[in-house]
């Protein structure tokens, strides 16, 4: 089988130590949740910390909670807690959905919140073994010059892969990071940035401690992923759309987000100025849905072809958008996703 | 009356898998056992120029290093192929072909000291796809073959076929691609290997082929195969992909002899992709006459296989494309030309159906158009052409029975095929394909007059019964196939017999677990060697209750008199009878297939005792928006002469359409070719059971599965084969039944929305809607065709036009007894 490097394990007991043991240990360390992302990236050698803080004893971060107007979910809450959670299942569908949809049922059980939402970009030029890589003479993300996915390109493509991203940022939550120096809050939205290879605004030594989820009246929400199986895989493209909509069924306010099209979760801005105060028509969603794709930047590095998947976030976005209109989706759903949500 | 056979039974290795104790090849676990780790390469094409290994040696816990110079002899599973080498010794083929070995206290060990092994290359040209290897003569992946990179050009001509196709109604010419794909066992290769306390050598290995390995040790190790022991573990899955004796299997074994140490290997998931032998991508064109009624004047069948950068069983995989057209439908004139290139890639092989899905994708699917044309259900398009039963076809293969028009009639009726062909609305579609296939090879890899299976049972004084066999218990069954032919012809129940399986030490020579073989070679060898054992229990329990032999049955654990069954005894006291009588009773019984009719060269490729049918029907929705598709239902029919165990034949049919559909909606064995200006490297896509799509539950449909029984006399019970042939016709009625649903066709494997999308927006603008190969190339190298005149015309068999052949003795010769693993 495949192995891991050697590491030191550190296995803190508050937030206060994780983040200041983090800081003790320097650039060699990560932190590590479920640890279904980091641990196969390390037997590849895409990552080898010298150091792991893991936070699975960190009780703090664990828990799901509430402030006024918000549910509090702790960073390390796995994704099947995240699912079982009433709340989440019934005033947030669209992370209910977005949640049940990661992985397997086996890697939620491990796989946590916190880590899906820093989930390294994933390229299928560099989630490859270190022999694999050096057969290509590596790439831009690790180890090497180039970036094959676009052999002109400054900037790694990789694809931000995580589910939970576009759907928080179209619910527009906010995050706290920790670390040794104090801690932060900021719009999820803001976490993120377009390159491959710093699709993270965190430091180093910060410790992404809990995400604050409105939870607003009015509020409906959903999410629509495109992967090959109707399990195990990452999406290759997704849709993330909230809405508040008034009784006369227009929209109050609207966020639509791409999602596995880019290297971080992709916001519509003109796609939600085409529906602002507008009723949710054919015309209207097949004009916001067009907008949507044309933000999509999908490349040759993940599953399926590139034209199509960008041809699909107008399907992704039309289901979506026809979900928050309230019609019945169950069936389109059955097809695409293989399972009922 | 059967007691036993025709039963759903639970199977006898049940409990053992359910329970986990069944023991694989990595839980071989011996003391003083040291862990082995292969460094492979990391350019497709090179001269190696130098290794060092001089750092990992020196690495703690390090025991041996390995490279080219310890493995000289070269070894292969065909004798008209032996290109592999343990250890590369002067140029690698492939990223993944290996080039050292270290042995090492323990797996992380090996690991870190791979690392420190220093290799220098040479690059190459590198051949991406079977057109550069056309192209470019030189520099050669291989210095034999047919030529540049081809490795085997064959041609073949059953009668006056031009004449045929050029009198015919309508001439059909149709060009179709078969992705690769690959086997995706559970179970990742693992191999132990030891020296026992005498000094012989004993290799566990997950392998379905103990016999190919055991004569391969004993040719790259020069050791006398007398003084090697191969045990095959039970597989957790083969399908083909354990089929060829293993580099890695060879390392470990020399790496042992020279330690005096036990050695193990596991394999990587990586790697298992690197071992590859999986389904050959075949592009493949098909001219066939029609006459207006549907019925085939004549095919003209072309194909060229990327085999990719070793021989493995290529040569009989590029015959096996056109080996079995004529045994489903009737045709009467025939002509196949085939041809293997070399690439640098992971060599391919035999994957369940070995050669024959690709060209039956391609004849099914042009078969729909046909209908289509001529405006006849494909189903009565079929029906009126079936192969007769009981006849030889123009390629001189010898039909048995023959249930393939009575499972087109079943899946008609289960499917509702009248209510839906052409009558669903749109997005919604059924399509109808057959196939047929071998129960088991009719001549053996390494030609001689042996039989192809043996089987030795021991009776016990206790009435229990050891049945030894070399088959490999893959998964399929065979097992359980060989403990209930047992019972059943002894009257006694399975659990009662013990089956010692796939240890070359123990248990007669069968030829091993591929081509369909098993249940129909080992179950008649099995019937023999229990027929003579109950033939001896008989004459004792004859003797002491004074009744003819003939009047002697045998059931329910006991042996008594036909017309008085209350006079008896025990099973356990007719064996003690027996043996006072005759001493030990040990029996064996064995089994060779029937001489082949076709004397000409090739025609060793495609025989067999019979065949097995099969006709499904596919059920897609498929969104003309998106191409998305989503398969809901299928019926499949399977001809399996006689069902031993009905609950283990529906399984393989099941685990047959569940393999199908995979190869039909997503899996591709891909590579990456780097833009050559900028690098060499060409580089499986993604070698990982993440990125390999291959379905998952969520995707399977309802199968509703019927078993046709035809009561072969050629098969133990009437059996014939089901592993193998219930998965060839779901790829072409995929493909037909997309056609219903939206009206575009996908020549090509597999079907993607993408492709479905693209063939929609052609149609929309115009254009044909197809995606599919544009042509077939026009400048492979073919031979003259060997001409055969078919038997209709008088023909014996022979082609008219070959050149004298070799010995068929000599590729059987050539084991030398001497040592030498060279350190």
């Amino acid at each position: 089988m495949m192995r891991l490097p050697a590491f030191s394990y550190r296995a803190p007991r508050t937030l206060r130590d994780a983040a200041s043991w983090l800081a003790d240990a320097g650039r060699d360390a990560m932190v590590l949740a479920g640890g279904t992302d980091v641990l196969p990236n390390m037997k590849r050698r895409q990552q080898t910390p010298a150091t792991l803080i893991a936070l699975r004893g960190v009780r703090e971060l664990g828990a799901i909670g509430s402030e006024p107007g918000a549910a509090v979910i702790g960073a390390a809450v796995t994704l099947n807690t995240l699912v079982r959670d009433e709340r989440v299942r019934t005033r947030l569908p669209g992370l209910w959905q977005a949640a049940l949809q990661v992985a397997t049922p086996h890697l939620r059980s491990m796989a946590t919140l916190g880590g899906n939402l820093c989930l390294d970009t994933r390229c299928t030029y560099y989630d490859q073994t270190y022999e694999w890589r050096k057969a290509i003479d590596f790439c831009l993300k690790k180890d090497g010059q180039i970036c094959w996915v676009a052999t002109s390109s400054p900037r790694c493509l990789a694809v931000s892969s995580t589910d939970t991203a576009p759907m928080l940022q179209a619910l527009g939550a906010r995050v706290r990071l920790v670390s040794a120096a104090g801690e932060r809050e900021l719009p999820l939205a803001d976490l993120y940035q377009n390159d491959g290879m710093h699709y993270l605004t965190r430091r180093p030594d910060e410790i992404l401690a809990h995400v604050l989820v409105p939870d607003e009246p009015g509020w409906r929400s959903t999410y629509w992923k495109l992967r090959r199986r109707g399990s195990f895989d990452f999406p290759v493209a997704a849709v993330a759309a909230a809405a508040q909509v008034d009784p006369e069924g227009r929209v109050a306010a609207v966020r639509l987000v791409a999602g596995a099209v880019a290297s971080r979760p992709l916001a519509a801005p003109r796609a939600e100025a085409l529906l602002a105060g507008e009723r949710l028509t054919d015309e209207r969603i097949a004009a916001a849905a067009h907008a949507l794709y044309e933000v999509a930047k999908p490349m040759d590095n993940t599953d399926f072809e590139l034209v199509w998947r960008k041809k699909m976030v107008t399907a992704l976005a039309t289901c979506a958008l026809r979900e928050l209109r309230g019609d019945d989706m169950r069936e389109a759903r059955q097809r695409l996703a293989r399972q009922v949500l | 009356m059967s007691r036993v056979i025709g039963r759903p039974r639970r199977r006898v290795d049940a409990r053992a898998k359910v329970t986990g104790q069944t023991r694989f090849a990595d839980d071989v676990i011996l003391p003083r056992m040291l862990h082995c780790k292969l460094l492979r390469s990391t350019v497709p094409h090179a001269r190696i120029v130098r290794i060092d290994t001089a750092r990992a040696a020196a690495h703690p816990g390090v025991h041996l290093v390995l490279t080219g110079e310890a493995f000289p002899v070269p070894y292969g599973v065909l004798p008209v192929s032996h290109d592999e080498h343990a250890l590369c010794p002067d140029k690698v083929r492939f990223v993944g072909d290996p080039v050292a070995a270290v042995i090492a206290r323990d797996e992380a060990t090996a690991d870190q000291a791979v690392h420190l092994i220093d290799v220098e290359y040479e690059p190459l040209r590198t051949f991406a796809a079977p057109e550069d290897s056309l192209a470019h003569a030189e520099p050669r992946i291989h210095d034999y073959g047919d030529g540049g990179n081809v490795h085997r050009a064959v041609a073949l001509q059953f009668g006056d076929v031009d004449a045929a196709i050029d009198g015919a109604d309508h001439v059909f010419d149709d060009v179709f691609f078969f992705e690769g794909n690959t086997h995706l066992p559970i179970e990742q290769h693992a191999a132990v290997a030891a020296t026992d306390p005498d000094g012989k050598l004993v290799v566990w290995s997950s392998t379905q082929t103990p016999h190919y390995l055991h004569r391969s040790l004993a040719k790259a190790l020069q050791m006398p195969a007398a003084h090697i022991r191969v045990i095959a573990t039970p597989n957790g899955g083969g399908f083909g992909g354990k089929s060829d004796p293993f580099n890695h299997e060879i390392v470990v074994a020399g790496a042992a002899l020279l330690l005096d140490r036990p050695v193990k290997i596991c394999l990587t998931r990586e790697e298992v992709f690197y071992c590859h032998r999986g389904r050959h991508p075949v592009l493949m064109r098909f001219r066939t006459g029609v006459t207006r009624d549907g019925r085939i004047t004549g095919v003209d069948l072309q194909t060229l296989l990327d085999g990719g950068a070793y021989g493995s069983y290529g040569v009989a995989s590029t015959f096996y494309t056109g080996a079995l057209q004529t045994v489903t439908y009737d045709v009467p004139t025939y002509r196949f030309r085939g041809c293997r290139v070399f690439t640098n890639k992971p060599p391919c092989g035999p994957k369940r159906g070995h050669g024959t899905p690709q060209a039956r994708f391609g004849q099914e699917v042009q078969l729909d158009k046909i209908a289509e044309r001529l405006q006849v259900d494909p189903a009565d398009l079929r029906l009126n052409i079936l192969a007769p039963a009981n006849t030889l076809t123009a390629n001189f293969l010898r039909i048995g029975t023959m249930g393939l028009g009575e499972c087109v009639r079943r899946v008609v009726a289960s499917a509702g095929w009248g209510d839906k062909f052409r009558r669903l609305p749109r997005g919604h579609g059924v399509g109808l394909a057959c196939s047929s296939y071998l129960s088991g090879a009719g001549l053996p890899i390494n030609w001689n007059d042996l039989p192809h299976s043996g089987v030795q049972l021991k009776l016990d004084r206790s009435g229990g019964v050891t049945a030894f066999c070399g088959a490999t218990e893959i998964g399929q069954g065979s097992d359980d196939v060989l403990v209930a032919v047992v019972a059943e012809v002894l009257g006694i129940e399975p659990f009662d017999v013990r089956a010692v399986t796939g240890d070359t030490d123990l248990t007669p020579v069968d030829l091993g677990s591929y081509s369909s073989r098993v249940t129909l070679m080992m179950g008649n060898a099995a019937i023999e060697a229990a027929t003579r054992a109950r033939d001896l229990l008989a004459q004792a329990v004859s003797r002491k209750l004074e009744i003819p032999v003939a009047r002697v049955t045998f059931a329910d654990r006991r042996v008594f008199d036909a017309e008085a069954p209350d006079r008896g005894v025990t099973f356990a006291d007719a064996v003690c009878m027996a043996e006072a009588q005759f001493g030990t009773i040990g029996t064996t019984g064995s089994y060779t297939p029937p001489r082949s009719e076709a004397k000409f060269k090739g025609g060793g490729v495609g025989p067999s005792p019979t065949y097995s049918y099969t006709a499904a029907i596919v059920e897609v929705e498929v969104d003309p928006v998106t191409g998305w598709i989503v398969v809901p239902a299928v019926w499949i029919a399977h001809d399996v002469g006689r069902a031993l165990n009905p609950a283990l034949v529906r399984g393989q049919v099941e685990g047959s359409v569940y393999m199908a559909l995979g190869e039909a909606l997503m899996e591709e064995q891909a590579f990456r070719r780097l833009p050559p200006r900028l690098s060499n490297a060409l580089v499986h896509k993604f070698p990982s059971m993440l990125e390999y799509k291959s379905p998952t539950f969520l995707e399977m449909p309802d199968v509703h599965t019927d078993l046709v029984e035809s009561m072969d006399p050629a098969g133990p019970f009437g059996a014939k084969e089901v592993g193998q042939g219930p998965l060839l016709p779901i790829m072409p009625a995929l493909a037909n039944a997309v056609y219903d649903a939206v009206g575009v066709r996908i020549d090509e494997v597999p079907i993607t929305p993408e492709k479905i999308l693209k063939a929609l927006q052609l149609a929309a603008a115009g254009k044909p809607g197809r995606v599919g190969p544009a042509a077939f190339p026009d400048h492979v190298p073919w031979p003259e065709a060997l001409r055969v005149t078919p038997p209709w015309e008088g023909g014996d068999g022979r082609a008219s036009n070959e050149p004298p052949r070799r010995s068929r003795r000599k590729a059987d010769a050539g084991v030398e007894a001497t040592t030498g693993v060279r350190r």
